[in-house]
């Protein structure tokens, strides 16, 4: 009896988590999911028909903001990437005692909502804001010039917006590497490439592997800069899901988009994961 | 820079010398600036290891031999002074341009590679050919015990396994010096004498030039051709382990050395090559030191072995000094006595457990010591 109530302790103590990852998660899911197998409209009702009709309807109307929200995302990722590794190495390896002070300031603009944020630098990309409209009046561009609407817009603002949940990852598996690592790199005759690509950057792997889910998937999922910075030509899945849900009340639609999108962001990560070596990434992360 | 350094002729002159040394420190300092305040880790350190030599840095926690020897593997820029590997100035050149290998405290392995791919990264790194690399790593992993461990991580290795891969990892490289700090300082008991004798075994196998530091006096005593003792940042003697323990120089060194007795007094008068030295209550130290004149303060050691515990007064020709045993510890080969000299410093003498118990002092009993006058060392202050 004992003896059952001590192997038990350890799940009984995990039960709120399970519980919470019950109500948060499992149930949303399998709503939504019954609600991708259904037919009908919002006026006559919807039935549990549970054909994939949905799917296929979807997918062939959609699937152009489909590409172009992986690409948007693939590409600010990318770019999110080379920005945030030099900072987080810069800030790891050099900060010295500020490095709190830098972490603080690359936090800083997230005391400002989300959609706040994305809106003033709608303000900031105007054709004629405080930004082009001084370069426009001096002739330095021309007339015609214009950020906003376009894709440039949209992926900036997808890496202004996410660049941290980039940056700290990849900082707090820096900040981890044994400085006496990569000394010991130098003292087998490593130059300072060899040092950084040979120890340095395999060890710094398990954070940007969380870097990248972290900034990808929010950064191909979301609806806001594509509506505050972009234009008819931008539109992004997020925004279509949005609309089938809120305005057209389409919910089997929305439902199977979100679904298909989970798919296909999923299938992307473990292919990356698989790139990336996962048996390298996994055990460097256990250490 | 007002003036030009004198002293610097040694470059040219070195062709001619028998010998080069594989490292020389000469006049070497280092200073950190901590706070606001410029702390001296290092105070002037000058010395020279010969090739293929044992040599040890002793001294205690903070005493600077890490940093002294990472001015070695150039780790560290020296404030002042010169470092130089085989007569060559190395002074301001990087560690991985550096004959020199060292292995760290913390062993420091790749923790992302295996134990193979550990031994070959120096190889790797110098474009050494496939062929030699595999035959190298081969043999080295021979000589630590490592073979059919290639294909561990150091995660998945004991800490006397990792120390081995610490230690292939530098010597397949074949340096011309090796440097380890505390190399057995995180194994237990039993493990580090036993690497102890096997780093004997690799050194006088590979006959590489061992530069060992250790806070542990016994390791150093056991392993060394020859020991810099460190305190405060500067080198307080330098010597065969034997000399060190026998003739400590200063007082630091007879009390990190072992266990020493101090005696101060002053020189009464010499008689017949000895220094005496008259102490009240009748007794008196010879030294067996004739530079000394009558009414010089001196400072003497005597180690505890060394000193006869008995009842009669000993014999002229010895140093004799009376006191009462205040404690005495049975050690299984030998006894432990304290004994407590009349102007009240207290005196530490071992006693092999001889076959008649009839020399056996008990707590309390009034007993003479003495010693030959050439146990007696005057040792500056
Ligand atoms: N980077 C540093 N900055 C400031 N002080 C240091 C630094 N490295 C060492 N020290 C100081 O120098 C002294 C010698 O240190 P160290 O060489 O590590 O001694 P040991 O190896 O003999 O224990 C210590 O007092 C230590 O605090
Ligand atoms: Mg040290």
């Amino acid at each position: 009896m004992r003896r059952v109530r001590a192997t038990a302790a350890p799940y009984l103590l995990a039960l709120p988590a399970w519980i919470w990852f019950g109500v948060f998660f499992v149930v949303p899911i399998a709503a939504m999911a019954s609600v991708s197998l259904t037919t009908g409209n919002i006026l006559e009702g919807f039935q549990q028909t549970f054909s994939v009709s949905n799917y296929a309807a979807a997918i062939g109307q959609y699937h152009t903001q489909m590409i172009r929200s992986l690409v948007y995302g693939g590409v600010a990722t990318v770019i999110m990437l080379l920005l945030a590794y030099p900072m987080a190495y810069w800030i790891a390896f050099k900060g010295g005692r500020r490095k709190s002070m830098y972490l603080f300031l690359l936090l800083l603009p997230f005391f400002v909502s989300f959609v706040l944020r994305t809106i003033s630098w709608g303000f900031l990309l105007a054709d004629d804001g405080i930004l082009f409209g001084p370069l426009k009046s001096a002739g330095l561009l021309p007339q015609g010039f214009h950020v906003l609407a376009t894709e440039f817009a949209v992926i900036g603002g997808l890496v202004y917006n996410f660049l941290p949940f980039m940056v700290l990852p990849i900082y707090v598996a820096l900040e981890r590497v044994d400085p006496r690592v990569i000394e010991a790199a130098y003292d087998l005759y490593a130059s300072r490439w060899a040092a950084f690509r040979r120890v340095v950057l395999p060890l710094s792997l398990p954070g940007v592997f969380a870097g990248v889910l972290m900034t990808f998937v929010p950064a191909t999922a979301d609806p806001v800069n594509a509506r505050v910075l972009g234009g008819t030509g931008t539109t992004m899945i997020g925004n279509i899901i949005q609309t089938e849900y809120m305005t057209n009340n389409d919910y089997p639609t929305a439902s199977a988009l979100s679904f298909t999108l989970m798919a296909v962001l999923l299938v992307g990560i473990f292919v990356y994961a698989r790139s990336l070596g996962t048996e390298n990434v996994l055990e460097a992360a256990a250490r | 820079m007002t003036e030009t350094q004198a002293g610097t002729g040694e470059a040219m002159a070195s062709p001619v010398a028998p010998q080069v040394p594989a490292i020389e420190l000469d006049g070497v300092v280092k200073e950190y600036l901590a706070n606001g305040e410029v702390v001296q880790a290092v105070k002037g350190v000058t010395l020279s290891i010969a090739e293929g030599e044992f040599f040890s840095l002793l001294g205690p926690s903070g005493c600077g031999k890490t940093t002294t020897m990472r001015m070695i593997a150039g780790f560290e820029d020296p404030s002042r002074g010169v470092v130089r590997l085989h007569g060559r100035d190395v002074t301001n050149v990087p560690p991985n341009r550096r004959d020199v290998n060292m292995v760290f405290q913390s062993y420091a392995l790749f923790p992302h590679m295996n134990v193979w791919e550990n031994v070959a990264f120096g190889l790797r790194r110098r474009k050494t050919p496939e062929a030699e690399i595999k035959r190298r790593v081969g043999e080295t992993l021979e000589i630590v015990d490592l073979v059919g461990r290639e294909k561990r991580r150091p995660r998945e290795m004991s800490g006397g396994q990792q120390q081995r891969v610490a230690l292939a990892r530098a010597l397949v490289n074949r340096p011309r010096a090796l440097l380890l700090d505390e190399p057995l300082g995180a194994l237990d008991l039993k493990l580090r004498q036993a690497m102890q004798i096997e780093l004997k075994r690799i050194q006088r196998e590979v006959g590489i030039t061992f530069v060992y530091v250790t806070h542990d006096q016994s390791e150093a005593l056991t392993m060394s051709d020859r020991i810099a003792v460190m305190h405060d940042g500067l080198v307080e003697q330098l010597a065969s382990p034997r000399e060190i323990y026998e003739r400590p120089a200063t007082a630091f060194v007879a009390g990190f050395i072992g266990t020493s007795n101090l005696i101060r007094g002053t020189v009464d008068r010499v008689e017949s090559g000895n220094a005496v030295l008259a102490l009240d209550e009748g007794g008196r130290v010879l030294v067996a030191e004739a530079s000394h004149r009558a009414g010089d303060p001196i400072t003497i050691t005597v180690r505890p072995e060394k000193i006869t515990i008995s009842t009669e007064e000993p014999a002229g020709g010895l140093s004799a000094v009376r006191g009462t045993v205040s404690e005495v510890v049975y050690l299984g080969l030998y006894n432990s006595y304290a004994v407590r000299l009349a102007d009240g410093a207290e005196v530490t003498v071992f006693q092999q457990n001889a076959l008649d118990s009839s020399s056996t002092a008990e707590r309390g009993d009034a007993v003479w010591l003495s010693w030959q006058p050439h146990h007696s060392y005057a040792i500056g202050s």
